[in-house]
């Protein structure tokens, strides 16, 4: 990478600098051998600076300049995938959507606008859970009919998709055989017309035998499944997905080097443009920072050509409710837990959408507006005009 | 040699090797290393009497390829048309506003007055007044230079930075900022090329310090444009050493007080929204007008994580901690040990006045929910610490209560350890009820017996 060639021309030219004044270098004269291989580590600054111009000068008139475009080449394509299947397609969606097909980083909009936009989709749970107020309020006459959960969601808070998560199917919950499981995804299909994620319990073992089912009663629909991870017997699970029409969500918890590996298990058994990767993001506060990061990462180096990484990106944003400060009571200085709770989904959600993820898994209505409304003023909104901000240092505010 | 690593990771300063500094025959030598380490986006210093906020000084553009290195201070706006009791009131907002996050303070940064009346006496009268009241470093907001001259002669010491320089006034606000030798902010919304001109006019007039604020437009109506335009600053300096480019990027999300329709609730939500976006896309600092605590809390918390040096885990060392006056059948508590888990589970248990051991398992700094399915808290580390921790002497049951998050490793824990396993709440602020309602001696004795 060039970052790293001009680390080590800094690192050479700071070496010889400080070789020439041998009292400074040599200070320290017991060298470690790992410090030494420091200095040729990859991720150290780039910054060679030009001298800054100190002369002053009698400048009556203003020195144009033009601003250039930034330059950048992207070798890398996101590939796309298609959820849903609709009448035409052997299913009963009344649409699908394609996600994917990046090319340039998030929103860098002065070099293109994303092919597919985002996708929003809301949770449903296929039993009345324990949910902070703020969420449970919008859905309390509902939380024993995952359908009409689920209906609420599509019709009064314009999701695009569902997400059933069948947790009752938890050995340690309900241990809900999969035959019945599957039942619930049958009346959700047939509540909403919206494309379907289905969810397990996170029992890498139930999970396999749920997740058998649940295709079987979807077949055709082109259902998500969310998700498969390296703690299951992938050789049954991606096996008897292999000739169905399913598409995959690839879970990894925040690393890297397990998201290639479990994708590169994967491509034995389903075509890349049937898989889709959960790197794992955390809430505020709560390990926000490793999962941007790592989802970042994982976007830049799908798109400068790491082929194992090519796939769209979901978003567990629903993960913010883990924040104490989303639903905890706390000093009425903070403002009351119902508006807490809707900033920390919504800023979780934001934080994973310029860091590049293209499935958004969410819960509280005002979250899900708040994710719309940036999409769209970032992806069809206007140019900026100078006349609308250009006197907000005078202007008198309320 | 080790000097010299450190100044590459950037983890030490070159001004601590005093010889460079102190004898002449090194001077070219200091000159040309400064010049070396100086980052792409330069680093500009506000002051008050009492304090010092940096502002810039990156050297990337992702987090992951060094670290972000100064948190964007938020600055909560004034003005001079505002009584006593209202700048009291503001300031005050500003200047008590703290949060504790594992064991960091998160604090708001700055006041920035704006002139609203247009009048000099106004302003300066504001301003000394401000700056009297505060502790805090000021950014003195007003385009007309008149007006900025008086508010800059009421703030004989400190270092505040003047907004700002537009294509109107620059040549008398870069009078007053050389006068003044202050650093001083261009303002040019939705216009690079204006704002690159007027960088370079200033720069070429001898000012040392500017900031760059491309217009912080909020909703339809231009967010994208405002998204672009910090993205593409940001680039240009960090991967282009575009030079014009390499300072300090403001954000104005108080601008949505005039931009967003609708009732002051709404305008603070999307006043927040605006700003942690900014906070994401390269922001060095931030005007702001609400006066909500739900406004700036996840803001703060945002910032903190997104500027945390990714190179070192926010972990605590992983052993044995005692709370309160454990006796020998006192609880056994095991967590992981990522910094936040410990301090919200000791403060939990601190606070329910549980007297127990708590063990920290060594999750790589990994919380124990992400620890579970990653397979970083393991039944064989468990069984590991639970003898290097030496609990086996201090208590004479042989029950572990392991976070109800972890309920899946139960039995393999009791397998890997030979203790029995109790699986506790979900969320550590339950763990006093759950001490009181399962901890009695009869329950222990059935658990151990069983």
């Amino acid at each position: 990478m060039a970052e790293n060639d001009k680390t080590e021309v800094l690192s050479a030219k700071i070496w010889d600098l400080l070789k020439k004044y041998g009292e400074i270098v040599l200070e320290d004269v017991e060298i470690e051998v790992d410090e030494l291989e420091l200095i040729f580590q990859p991720g150290v600054p780039v910054a060679i600076a030009k001298p800054v111009a100190k002369a002053v000068e009698v400048v009556k008139e203003l020195v144009e300049e033009k601003f250039k475009e930034p330059e950048m080449e992207w070798t890398g394509k996101v590939v796309e995938v298609k959820i849903g299947a609709t009448k035409s397609e052997g299913g009963t969606r009344d649409r699908t959507f394609i996600i994917g097909g990046e090319t340039l980083p998030a929103f860098y909009m002065f070099k293109g606008i994303m092919p597919h936009p985002p996708v929003i989709a809301m949770d449903v749970f296929d039993m009345k859970i324990k949910l902070p107020k703020s969420i449970r309020m919008h859905f309390e006459d509902v939380m024993e009919d995952p359908a009409e959960w689920a209906k609420r969601c599509v019709e009064k808070y314009g999701a695009d998709m569902i997400n059933l998560h069948l947790v009752s199917t938890d050995p340690y919950i309900k241990d809900t055989p999969p035959s019945e499981a599957a039942k619930v995804v049958e009346e959700v299909l047939q509540a909403v017309k919206v494309p379907l994620c289905v969810g397990g319990s996170g029992d890498p073992v139930k999970d396999v035998e749920v997740f058998k089912k649940v295709v079987d009663v979807a077949e055709g629909e082109r259902i998500l499944l969310n998700s498969l991870n390296l703690d299951m017997k992938l050789e049954d699970i991606a096996e008897y997905l292999k000739n169905k029409d399913v598409v995959i969500i690839a879970f990894t918890p925040m690393d890297l080097d397990k998201a290639r590996e479990l994708n590169r298990k994967l491509y034995d058994y389903v075509s890349k443009d049937r898989i889709m990767m959960d790197t794992n993001i955390a809430g505020i506060g709560y390990g926000l920072e490793y999962g941007f990061t790592v989802m970042e990462r994982a976007r830049l180096a799908a798109l400068k050509g790491d082929t194992d990484l090519q796939h769209p990106i979901a978003a567990g944003v629903t993960n913010a409710w883990a924040a104490r400060e989303a639903w905890i009571k706390m000093d009425p200085f903070w403002g009351p837990k119902e508006i807490r709770g809707p900033a920390w989904e919504s800023i979780t959600g934001l934080t994973a959408l310029l860091a590049g993820a293209d499935y958004f898994m969410m819960m509280h209505p005002h979250s899900i507006r708040t994710m719309k409304e940036i999409i769209k003023n970032l992806l069809e909104g206007s140019s900026g005009k100078a006349e609308d901000i250009y006197d907000w240092v005078s202007a008198k505010l309320g | 040699m080790a000097f010299a690593v450190k100044l590459v990771n950037m983890e030490t300063k070159l001004e601590l090797c005093t010889p460079l500094l102190e004898e002449a025959k090194y001077k070219k030598s200091y000159e040309q290393l400064k010049e070396m380490l100086t980052p792409p986006v330069r680093e500009v210093e506000l002051r008050s009497d009492k304090k010092v906020v940096k502002i810039g000084g990156e050297y990337v553009l992702h987090r992951h390829e060094l670290t972000y290195i100064n948190p964007p201070p938020i600055a909560i706006d004034v003005d001079d048309t505002m009584s006593k009791e209202e700048l009291i009131k503001r300031i005050n907002f500003a200047e008590s506003f703290k949060y504790t996050y594992i064991g960091r303070e998160l604090t708001l940064d700055l006041i920035a007055v704006r002139s609203v009346s247009n009048d000099p006496e106004a302003f300066k009268k504001t301003v000394n007044f401000v700056a009297s009241n505060t502790s805090l470093p000021l950014v003195l907001c007003t385009l007309n230079p008149k007006v900025m001259e008086a508010g800059v002669s009421a703030l004989p010491n400190g270092k505040p930075l003047l907004y700002a320089a537009t294509k109107d006034n620059w040549m008398k606000m870069a009078d007053i900022a050389l006068k003044n030798k202050l650093p001083l902010a261009i303002f040019s919304p939705g216009d690079l090329d204006m704002l690159v001109s007027l960088a370079k006019t200033l720069l070429k007039m001898g000012i040392s310090e500017i900031a760059l604020d491309p217009g912080t437009f909020v909703g339809f109506s231009g967010l994208r444009t405002t998204i672009d335009a910090f993205t593409m600053l940001r680039w240009k300096a960090c991967n282009e050493d575009y030079d014009l480019a390499g300072w300090p990027l403001i954000g104005t999300p108080i601008t949505a007080w005039k931009m967003i329709d609708g009732d002051s609730q709404t305008k603070a939500w999307w006043e927040m929204i605006t700003a942690s976006v900014l906070i994401i896309r390269y922001a060095d600092l931030l005007i702001m007008h609400s006066l909500e605590g739900w406004v700036y809390l996840p803001l703060v918390m945002l910032r903190f994580n997104i500027y945390t040096d990714p190179r070192k885990p926010v972990a605590v060392e992983p052993g044995l901690r005692i709370i309160g006056n454990p006796n020998e059948m006192s609880p056994v508590m095991l967590t992981g040990n990522f910094a936040l888990t410990y301090y919200i589970v000791s403060g939990d248990i601190e606070a329910g006045k549980v007297d127990c051991y708590l063990l920290l398992a060594d999750t790589e700094g990994i919380a124990v929910e992400c620890a579970v399915p990653g397979r970083k808290l393991l039944p064989d580390n468990v069984a590991e610490i639970l003898k290097s921790s030496g609990i086996e002497k201090k208590v004479k049951h042989r029950i572990l209560i392991i976070p109800g998050k972890a309920a899946r490793l139960a039995g393999d824990i009791e397998d890997a350890t030979g203790w029995r396993v109790l699986v506790g709440p979900l969320d550590s602020k339950d763990i006093p009820k759950f001490i009181e309602e399962k901890w009695k001696p009869e329950s222990i004795k059935k658990l151990m017996e069983s």
